[in-house]
């Protein structure tokens, strides 16, 4: 079993009326497996409402299933006894940076995650600095969050999150709100900490070219997962992505254009590289 | 006829130890009818510059002029210039609070003074501009998706009648389809109305394919001001301030090395398509 494993797991938001009467279900996760091995980075994309969300609020414990079981490395989320042990497993970063900051200078802002689990201050101090260091914040550390801009006070929330050591973090359009180079810089750091510390990375973004270098892409649509694979095959069906309400990125896009015209490109062209040398190839004899 | 703003500094907290410069001598025009991208990484400026742009923000020193009349005149009503220039916030939607659609977007109007009659016909004329149609009128503005409510949120600033009209990145958090549905509703105002839009923006890749002109903010300065095209040449300069082009302006630019006939100034994937087909075709 994977580290995070879903077996047809169903999440129902009911609303009911004054009465306590049921007037609606919403299905927001409908059927959903997944196996994801420990070490690997995930991503996870679909429109707005398509489910993601609510799917990875699981993953976290912050929502518990209406329906199938999800493990955490194999801790049965529905079990209350698991909860502490879960979010310690996984970490979780949410899109708005502003609800998920407490403290009132940023150094004790990140400190707040491992003080919580009962680390030696001396160890604390570590993790803060480390956690400020990997997301480029260290020179912040004296400073008040709610004086960071939004892409600051999200890269601080993601120290936080690290400074907790988990196994697992799960982003939640960590970037929405940030600018190319400050997203280039989460991004970075994510994988940095997927590859050198092996942490399981769960992202979910709008942005196709965050996705590029996942091990894994999941599509979700109407609750279910309704494409996955490498992301070479997954961008291969830009059609499909398109109705889906997604997009692909422009190298992507240009190439699929130029299939279409008639030039013969391969699919699923992902970085700029592989367009430059499949069109090597015409350049006049 | 405009804007124009005359060597204006701004000093966040200019009494204590937070002192922060956010505005340094800036100068700029802006014309009636222009279609302006407003870029900078986070901090450089761009939110601080907008709120003077309605008079939310007062310069520290210099002038700011709208159609010639000095915004800090003391005979000079800040009302109007608010009328006149809307503001759309950073997630607009979460200002919503009626609990009606149609009564959400009148309340800027009756703001205003306009009588109720005259405020519901202006709310429907906006919801309108913005793809909204008649059935969503009585709906509450939570059951709507999130660009929806963000359309709705853009309409309640439209219904005011502006002249000029600020959008601090109005496509965040919403996914590609909601963000070219927003982007291209904005455009179509903007083509119809002839409406003066400034946006602010993360994305390279939208303001490519949507402004006119960009305005590049950097630690307060106005870093450069260009079309598209020329902005995008000096992607080594944009890198240094935090910021990129657009992919495809990379992908062209190696792609030219090949193809020297290929232009190296392409910014949207519609130009690159075009002009590598006409490339190909006549190299065979």
């Amino acid at each position: 079993m994977g580290i995070i494993k879903a077996a047809k797991l169903f999440y129902d938001y009911v609303s009911k009326d004054e009465h306590d009467e049921i007037e609606e279900v919403i299905h927001a996760v409908s059927g959903v497996d997944l196996d994801v091995e420990a070490g690997q980075f995930i991503a996870i994309l679909g429109h707005n409402g398509s489910g993601k969300s609510t799917l990875a609020k699981q993953m976290n414990a912050l929502l518990v299933p209406t329906g199938g079981t999800l493990w955490v490395k194999e801790m049965d989320t529905s079990q209350p006894e698991n909860v502490w042990n879960v979010r310690q497993t996984a970490g979780m970063v949410f899109q708005n940076p502003d609800n998920q900051i407490i403290a009132s200078l940023v150094e004790e802002d990140v400190g707040f995650g491992p003080e919580n689990l009962g680390v030696p201050t001396e160890d604390i101090w570590k993790r803060v600095n480390q956690g400020l260091k990997s997301v480029g914040m260290l020179e912040y550390s004296h400073h008040s969050p709610n004086r960071l801009s939004g892409g600051q006070k999200q890269r601080v929330a993601i120290a936080g999150v690290m400074a907790m050591e988990p196994e697992c973090i799960v982003l939640d359009e960590p970037t929405a709100m940030l600018d190319p180079n400050g997203r280039k810089e989460v991004i970075e750091t994510v994988r940095q900490l997927n590859q050198e510390k092996k942490v399981t990375v769960i992202l979910i973004t709008h942005y196709m070219d965050e996705v590029v270098h996942a091990d894994k892409v999941y599509v979700m649509d109407d609750g279910k997962i309704v494409l996955s694979g490498t992301p070479r095959q997954v961008f291969s069906q830009v059609e499909y992505l398109k109705q889906l309400r997604l997009d692909v990125p422009q190298v992507t896009e240009l190439a699929y254009e130029l299939r279409q015209s008639g030039v013969d490109v391969p699919e699923g062209i992902l970085t700029i590289e592989e367009l430059v040398e499949s069109l090597e190839r015409f350049k006049s004899r | 006829m405009g804007i124009r703003l005359e060597h204006v500094n701004y000093i966040y907290s200019p009494d204590n130890a937070f002192r922060k410069q956010a505005l340094r001598d800036v100068n700029l025009e802006i014309q009636d009818g222009e279609f302006i991208g407003l870029i900078g990484h986070t901090g450089s400026g761009k939110s601080t510059l907008i709120q003077h742009l309605n008079g939310l923000l007062r310069a520290t020193s210099g002038q700011i002029y709208y159609n010639e009349q000095n915004i800090y005149d003391d005979k000079y009503r800040m009302i109007d210039l608010r009328s006149q220039v809307g503001l759309v916030f950073q997630y607009p939607e979460h200002q919503l609070f009626e609990m009606t659609v149609l009564k959400d977007v009148c309340y800027g109007p009756k703001n205003l003074g306009l009588d109720d009659d005259a405020a519901v016909e202006r709310a429907k004329e906006a919801l309108a501009m913005v793809g909204m149609t008649e059935k969503d009128y009585s709906k509450s503005p939570f059951e709507l998706s999130g660009g929806q409510k963000r359309r709705v949120a853009i309409a309640g600033v439209l219904a005011m009648h502006p002249q000029v009209i600020v959008l601090d990145e109005p496509t965040a958090g919403l996914d590609p389809k909601g963000r070219n549905d927003i982007l291209n509703q904005i455009s179509a105002l903007h083509r119809q109305t002839g409406i003066t839009i400034i946006l602010v923006s993360h994305s390279m890749e939208d303001v490519a394919k949507y402004v006119d002109r960009i305005i590049v903010m950097n630690r307060g300065e106005v870093f450069m001001d260009d079309t598209p095209k020329e902005i995008f040449r000096q992607s080594e300069a944009l890198e240094r301030v935090g910021l990129a082009a657009p992919q495809v302006t990379y992908v062209m630019r190696q792609l030219h090395k090949i193809f020297p006939e290929l232009p190296e100034d392409v910014t949207t994937v519609e130009e690159a398509k075009e002009a590598l087909l006409h490339c190909l075709e006549a190299d065979k």
